[in-house]
């Protein structure tokens, strides 16, 4: 085993929605340079519980980055310091021996604090429900190769596709925008012949109720790009708003969308 | 109790199409008046919904997660079976078929698995359709790929994230249903307990993770597509809140456990760390496409950097046994023969308790073959996965691999029409037990889920909402108070504790103790030891939990908690099942019944059977209840893939 490592956390904790929440300090003299910075949390909330203190509430899954469960703001970056990763796909040898770190919830009005680093995303949900599919049912389609579809369009959908939910565009971006996580959805769909018949009805339906749900707008920092744990690109935050202002042409009727819950 | 799998007779290709000709349909008008639960939102259950929303029926859905797109299905890497014979290499559904029967070492239903591989071929029509990005040739046809157990190509994939999009398929689906107001989805909520009125199942009851409310739902049928039950290893391939209390309290309400020995052990994982490990990281298994299995010839080597050991010097040992299969045997053989090498002291990576717990699967020559760029292709987000977890780039050092728990078999005994012996209670996906047999080929998780719940929930739901008789009952009913009671018990019950140790090390202890005694090699005296030892652990859990915070408040600690007392209760009955299957099959490995070449030996005259065990009010002392199999169209014979 390697050296252990002497660790310093300023937790952010916070009991409810309407709890003005603080940080919390505390120590770890023996963090594996090997272990996940979950697992990190992990012995920490052993540590607490053993002394009868109620342990730091996350969120996690999956733990191999592919669900979006969690998500921690680390020394002001979302899912921290090192690029194209999840939190809990962070190990803490990125980090060094005596480091001092502070770990925050995702910040946006859209997401509100359940409790400590726990954020509420339905927000993001209920975007998808406002449009972010293909109307089809089991039992309709034709053969899965009747259309051919160019492999570099395939290719082009699933780069957006990778997108996990995980809301760390929102929580980098400084107007807490949503426009990644719907860009990439509505390119997705989009880029592939399957979703024609509803594109730009989608995109409609789609933007409108990012903004009702209280998502900022985006005004090109391309944080969210730097944050997002799948790379996705900013080029499909500018397909999405070519498809919004051909939609506006097309009909210029609005879909008002739903009331954020 | 006689078990009765209500599997249609006559030729195989036309059972299922006889059988939906057969069933009862219910008037498009009044599908709408029927309310259909569905707990789980994972291929199983999110495309069950979406499916049985759109047909118009009244659903109620639920999950643990903050979100449905979270299920584990999204964390499926490697691919989707379908007999689409797309590569013309000669594929069928019969051949679909007879893999999977014999992947499954004869354990499983015919019929079941017939229907499955026949539907494999829609489901993949309906996910294109969806809009779900498969991976495409240059002509701009869908791509195939191989996969453990078939000598075809038959797997479809996106990346190395078809479980992903696959799911978000279904979500999407869901999503849709959502919107249109023909689903109702509670998220963060969990389901404690069903509610059984006159021995049919009428609802359930949830804790509201966020504000602890215990609640009733009512409805006319309960569909459970909770999962598996792999997490009882506490070190598996499975999310951190996978569990099988929704199908443990459906047991101890009833339904017949069916199997529970049978765990997939996965051979293609990153190996722990260190005592902290909270879960072990997949490695799809269609790395072995490509990638080669070996461990040095002497244990002297072990220590050395692999690339300082000679080619004459490494032991290929997959090829070497199995040449025709080569790397591509099935998930219980590789994984047993991983362990084999390492039991010899020719593993490879940290000692760990005193043994190097590790093989190579290098990559080496599929570079040096194909480019770095063509691997990088089909597997770039598996390499990056592990540089990130592993700290070690596999483009230019070999992977080191150990199996690990992935995928349980075992599940709750259902019919053919996926109903288990409580009527009104479905079971779908990895939460039953009906498909894979004693082992599940690789790409066929998948395939099953999706199978399920596009294409025969909608069915069977039909058919037995069509017929059933159900009696109003509203909240006040004295079974569905009594149920709610019992559940707020239990909950008040784990708070109230005040001992010293905290879930996760009982958690960490339970696991141990069934990887050591039912893992991949098992016999008597450990089994037996097991089953002593596992009702004093629980004893312990009783008066020595540690638990903080209050229920009415996300308390995580409380949730984890409960899940460990039911898989307390559950290792018990696997160890039991393994003890009572005295042969070895498929991943039932045990060491007393081995061929002299040391493969899995069956013993089909006393175990061609399911193992269905019955809750008797005591954990440890269930009866077991057996449902016979019948081969009539592959004849049993002894896996052979060499």
């Amino acid at each position: 085993m390697s050296k252990p490592m002497r660790i310093t956390l300023n937790v952010w904790r916070q009991t409810g929605p309407k709890d003005p929440g603080q940080f919390e300090r505390h120590e770890l003299t023996d963090v594996d340079e090997h272990m996940s910075f979950l697992e990190m949390l992990d012995v920490l909330n052993e540590k607490l519980l053993g002394e009868g203190k109620d342990p730091i509430a996350f969120d996690h899954d999956c733990r191999e980055g592919i669900c979006g469960m969690c998500g921690i703001v680390i020394n002001g970056r979302p899912h921290g310091p090192r690029e194209a990763t999840t939190t809990c796909q962070l190990h803490m040898r990125t980090f060094s021996d005596g480091d001092e770190i502070t770990i925050e919830p995702w910040r946006a009005n859209a997401f509100p604090v359940v409790k400590d680093l726990v954020v509420d995303r339905t927000s993001f949900d209920r975007v998808v429900q406002a449009g972010g599919y293909v109307s089809v049912r089991a039992g309709s389609p034709g053969d899965a190769n009747e259309i051919p579809i160019p492999k570099k369009d395939a290719d082009a959908a699933m780069d957006a596709a990778q997108c996990i939910g995980c809301g760390a565009c929102v929580a980098a971006c400084p107007n807490a925008s949503a426009a990644l996580f719907v860009g990439a959805k509505v390119s997705h769909l989009g880029l592939l012949p399957q979703g024609q018949a509803e594109r730009f009805d989608r995109v409609r339906k789609m933007v409108a109720q990012m903004d009702l749900e209280g998502f900022g707008h985006c005004t090109n920092h391309f944080e969210c790009m730097a944050a997002c744990p799948k790379e996705i690109s900013v080029d499909f935050i500018a397909r999405m708003n070519r498809d919004m202002l051909s939609a506006m042409v097309k009909e210029k009727d609005t879909v008002p969308g739903r009331k954020p819950r | 109790m006689e078990l009765l799998s209500n599997a249609p007779s006559g030729p195989i290709e036309s059972r299922w199409e006889r059988h939906r000709f057969d069933m009862k349909l219910v008037n498009p008008a009044n599908k709408r008046k029927y309310r259909v639960i569905v707990v789980g939102t994972g291929l199983a259950g999110g495309a069950g919904a979406a499916t049985l929303g759109e047909l118009g029926y009244n659903v109620l859905s639920f999950c643990y997660q903050d979100s449905p797109r979270r299920a584990h299905s999204i964390a499926a890497q490697g691919g989707i079976n379908a007999a689409k014979n797309y590569q013309n290499d000669g594929d069928s559904v019969f051949r679909l078929f007879y893999d999977t029967v014999k992947g499954g070492d004869f354990r499983s239903r015919e019929s079941n698995v017939y229907r499955l591989a026949q539907v494999s071929v829609d489901i993949i029509d309906q996910c294109v359709a969806q809009g779900v990005p498969f991976a495409r040739e240059y002509g701009g046809l869908l791509a195939n790929r191989s996969f453990g157990g078939a000598q075809v190509s038959r797997t479809f994939y996106a990346r190395g994230q078809t479980g992903q999009q696959l799911l978000l398929g279904a979500y999407q689906a869901l999503s849709r249903q959502i919107e249109a107001g023909s689903v109702k989805m509670r998220p963060r909520t969990e389901m404690l307990d069903v509610i059984v009125v006159d021995g049919v199942a009428r609802g359930v009851v949830t804790r509201d993770l966020v504000s602890g409310k215990v609640e009733a739902h009512l409805a006319d049928a309960v569909v459970l597509a909770t999962g598996g039950y792999g997490n009882v290893f506490f070190l598996s391939t499975n999310a951190k809140g996978c569990n099988a209390t929704a199908i443990w309290r459906a047991h101890r309400r009833g339904a017949l456990f069916a199997n529970p020995c049978y765990t997939q052990i996965h051979p293609t994982c990153i190996p722990p760390s260190g005592d902290y490990q909270s879960k072990l990281t997949l490695m799809s298994e269609s790395l072995r496409n490509d990638g080669r299995v070996w461990v040095p010839k002497n244990a002297d080597d072990c220590d050395k950097d692999p690339s300082a050991i000679a080619e004459k010097d490494r032991d290929y040992y997959l090829e070497r046994i199995y040449p025709s299969f080569g790397n591509l045997v099935p998930r219980d053989i590789a994984s047993r023969r991983a362990k084999m090498v390492c039991d010899e002291g020719r593993g490879v990576g940290p000692k760990v308790d005193g043994v190097r717990r590790g093989v190579y699967l290098d990559f080496r020559d599929a570079i040096k073959r194909l480019g770095q760029k063509v691997v990088a292709e089909r597997y770039g987000n598996l390499f990056d996965m592990y540089e990130r977890i592993t700290g070690d780039n596999p483009y230019k050092a070999p992977m080191r691999i150990y199996p690990a728990t992935h995928y349980t078999m075992g599940g709750l005994w259902v019919d053919y029409n996926l109903m288990s012996n409580v009527p009104g209670l479905f079971v779908a996906g990895e939460a039953n037990f009906s498909d894979h047999g004693a082992n599940r080929l690789g790409a066929s998780a998948l395939m099953q889920g999706l199978a399920d719940g596009y294409y025969v929930l909608p069915y069977v739901l039909g058919n037995y909402l069509a017929q059933a008789k159900l009696e109003k009952v509203d909240d006040s009913h004295a079974e569905v108070k009594k149920t709610v009671k019992e559940v707020e018990a239990r909950v008040a019950k784990l708070i109230a504790s005040d001992g010293k140790r905290t879930p996760d090390s009982f958690h960490r202890e339970l696991g141990n103790l069934i990887w050591e005694n039912c893992g991949m090699a098992r016999k008597k005296s450990d089994l037996e030891s097991a089953i002593k030892r596992i009702p004093e652990l629980r004893e312990e859990f009783e008066s020595n939990l540690l638990i903080t915070g209050g229920g009415e408040e996300l308390n995580q600690t409380l949730e984890k908690a409960g899940r460990i007392a039911d898989f307390m209760e559950l290792g018990e009955l696997m160890c039991m099942d393994a003890l009572a299957r005295d042969e070895s099959s498929g991943c039932h490995f045990r060491e007393e019944h081995i061929t002299a070449e040391g493969e899995a030996k069956r013993d089909d005259e006393h175990f061609m059977h399911v193992a269905a065990w019955e809750y008797t009010g005591d954990a440890s002392k269930p009866t077991l209840h057996k449902e016979p199999l019948n081969y009539e169209f592959v004849k049993p014979s002894t896996r052979s893939y060499k």
